[in-house]
């Protein structure tokens, strides 16, 4: 055993030695090389050590039994189940109470977080139904987002929208691009699709970037606050309206606070995010979600079933872009500011990650994905130059040990009865 | 019921078919049979709407009398004579845009995959709701409140699909992942799911293929038995010739894209040509298969 694991230690050296050797050894100081032989024999050493225990490791039992629950083919991570998918309503509520008091406690800094976390569940919402349900991949879905914010933002500036008109308005624009986009790609599937939607997303961003005249190009736009019953969140009104603390402040006897208007923000996008929750979770169990995911199984056996896979596909967009639209007019909301540079191909791939973490087509896990994938990153602010990587190699694991998503995969059972 | 003449397909410069013509005449199992490549699963992808022959007609015959014209249906391209008439152009148009082999299905064809295509990865029971759709309220708003009349609707989907299940023995699969039945199961599952869409017709690519021979005997009854009790037109691809010569009405036979002759079995199998097509000429050995 130590013979053979010496072995394969040397084997696995010479080719490190040689490796190292010019790389780590040979180092270019001005015109003249310094031979270093320290660093590249460490190394060396290093390698050698490592392959030394790695192959001591995987002949015990224990080794070869941790080798073989990774190389085990995994059954479909699937299951069927006749107890309702979601949790229970005592467990609902709870966390809905915890979520809603929250925001007092908390300082303006993490709140703005969890709003941006709560942002981000609705955009792995509308994701989750062009990616996880309809099967489409989508790599520009940000184009949407942009055109929700956009939308309450210009909306605002040329046709005086308020926020709560704002939102019914931004989520039908960013529907009606959605079916726009839908068009053209009705016919395209996997990586060529995957290419289509890019680019649309660079299109949106760019045509926000250059069309000076119309939105500020690069300078942004900037929205108004959100504003209740004619109450404004600011110290003086500025919307025409009374600040809070001088409607309030007789009858409940509070005072100006910095966080309210956050606080404000977050109470209604929890439950814009609740009844979303709802939407999609009804959508997936009737007809048009069925359609959906037999669409991603199989168009063609869709097609023959009498389905047609023109109006699933651009219904699977246009819901799914106005998810997501909803979510930038709240961003644009909470951040009382838009420019283009907060619309980039970073961003989709971030929600990708958030839907492909979540697994594709569950809910929860698109919601737990996307929490922590907002929250995570905050509290690792010390690593912050590794962030990208750490989540890249997140990405690889998930990958290669959980491709189907952190959650199993539920599908509802239906009770049938025997009798004829 | 379905009546099928000078149908022609070319792919570029082969020529798959040519002037095919049979009939299909109601409520009887019309076997298609040819040796490997004599086009027949080309006359079913015609058929059923999913390639659009070059030319030739497809009629299906309406329940309420007259002809649905079924290479219309998927759309064809436009011709200089729809400038002068607008209703005709119109009808083109709307083709164009909402035609395709999912309407050809609307119309009352269903068909089946020779390579079984189900969706996998959901249960047995939505496999059969999703060929409803078509049935089904499909109003959103009526679903997101539960409205009565898309609960009604979906209990009576529900009520269909069992009732499907029932009659092609797969009850007790009902909650499982369609892609992990055996093999026999899926096929029968398919057939199953064709039957949700209501066909008048319904074309199976290849039912036997794969099956042990006492598979083949239930799919021989479950055939009849679509006939006989729920007065489908049964349209079959088969190489099993015991199937065939046993179920079928009716035989067509292809080779080379061209039909070589037609009848009933018995007469096939006493047709010289038909015996040339697949044993070839000479004394030289080939398969029956």
């Amino acid at each position: 055993m130590f013979i053979t694991a010496l072995k394969e230690a040397i084997f696995i050296g010479i080719p490190a030695l040689l490796l190292f050797g010019p790389v780590t050894g040979l180092i270019l100081n001005g015109y003249e090389i310094i031979v270093d032989w320290q660093r590249p024999i460490l190394l060396t050493l290093v390698v050698m050590v490592g392959r030394f225990l790695v192959s001591l490791g995987s002949s015990t039992e224990k080794g070869k039994h941790i080798l073989e629950s990774f190389s085990r083919k995994r059954s479909a991570n699937v299951s069927v189940s006749t107890t309702q998918t979601t949790l229970p309503p005592l467990a609902i509520a709870g966390i809905l109470c915890v979520a809603a008091l929250l925001p007092f406690f908390l300082g303006n800094y993490w709140l703005n977080v969890l709003i941006l976390a709560l942002i981000y569940v609705l955009l792995g919402l509308g994701l989750n139904i062009v990616v996880g349900l309809a099967g489409l991949l989508d790599l520009g879905f940000v184009a949407f987002y942009a055109v929700g914010a956009y939308g309450f933002a210009l909306g605002h500036e040329y046709l005086g929208l308020g926020f709560w008109t704002a939102i019914p308005f931004g989520a039908g624009l960013a529907a009606c691009f959605g079916a726009v986009l839908g068009f053209p790609v009705l016919r395209m599937h996997g990586d060529y699709l995957a290419i289509v939607t890019l680019g649309f997303g660079e299109i949106i961003r760019l045509v926000l970037n250059n069309w000076m005249s119309f939105t500020g190009g690069p300078n942004g736009v900037s929205a108004p606050l959100p504003t209740f019953f004619g109450m404004e969140f600011t110290s003086r009104a500025k919307q025409g309206g009374v600040p809070y603390h001088e409607v309030l402040g007789p009858i409940i006897g509070i005072d100006y606070s910095r966080s309210a208007r956050y606080i404000f923000v977050y109470l209604i996008l929890l439950i814009v995010v609740s009844l979303m929750v709802i939407f999609v979770v009804r959508l997936k169990n009737m007809p048009i979600g069925r359609a959906w995911e037999a669409l991603r199984e199989d168009e063609i056996a869709c097609r023959s079933l009498g389905i047609n896979h023109v109006t699933v596909k651009l219904s699977a967009f246009s819901m799914g872009a106005m998810v997501g639209g909803i979510g930038g007019v709240f961003f644009a909301a909470s951040q009382g500011f838009v420019n283009p540079t907060s619309f980039t191909f970073f961003e989709s791939a971030l929600i990708l990650a958030i839907v492909v973490l979540g697994g594709l087509g569950s809910t929860i896990g698109v919601i737990t994905a996307a929490v922590l994938l907002t929250i995570l990153p905050e509290l690792l602010r010390d690593f912050s130059d590794y962030r990208v990587l750490i989540f890249g190699l997140a990405m690889v694991m998930m990958m290669v040990w959980r491709p189907r998503g952190l959650l199993k995969i539920r599908r509802p059972a239906f009770k049938l009865g025997r009798s004829a | 019921m379905l009546t099928v003449s000078e149908l022609s397909m070319r792919f570029g410069g082969i020529q798959a078919l040519k002037d095919v013509h049979f009939s299909v005449p109601e409520q009887s199992i019309t076997a298609l049979i040819g040796p490997n490549g004599a086009g027949k699963t080309t006359v079913f992808n015609c058929v059923t709407g999913f390639y659009r022959a070059t030319s030739g007609t497809i009629r299906l015959a309406a329940t309420e009398g007259g002809h649905y014209d079924l290479i219309k249906i998927l759309g064809t391209p436009f011709q200089s004579s729809d400038l002068l008439n607008p209703t005709a152009f119109a009808h083109r148009l709307y083709y164009k845009l909402f035609g395709g082999s999912h309407q050809v299905t609307r119309r009352g064809v269903a068909r089946t995959f020779q390579n079984v295509r189900l969706f996998r990865e959901m249960t047995v029971v939505e496999n059969l709701l999703v060929a409803q759709h078509q049935q089904l309220n499909r109003n959103v708003l009526a679903g997101l409140f539960n409205a009565k009349s898309y609960l009604t609707s979906e209990k009576r989907a529900l009520e269909k699909a069992r009732r499907w299940l029932n009659a092609f023995d797969l009850l007790d699969d009902a909650n499982r992942l369609a892609g992990e039945l055996p093999y026999g199961h899926q096929r029968r599952l398919e057939i199953a799911r064709a039957m949700c869409t209501d066909p008048r017709i319904i074309c199976l690519d290849e039912p036997a293929a794969g099956l042990n021979p006492n598979e083949t005997d239930e799919l021989n009854g479950l055939i009849r038995m679509l006939r006989d009790q729920h007065g489908v037109t049964v349209l079959l691809i088969e190489h099993d010739m015991s199937l065939v010569m046993d179920i079928s009405d009716h035989v067509v036979v292809l080779d080379h894209g061209e039909v070589i002759a037609s009848g009933d079995p018995w007469e096939i199998q006493n047709n010289p040509t038909v015996l040339e097509a697949y044993l070839g000429v000479e004394e030289e050995s080939g398969e029956t298969e």
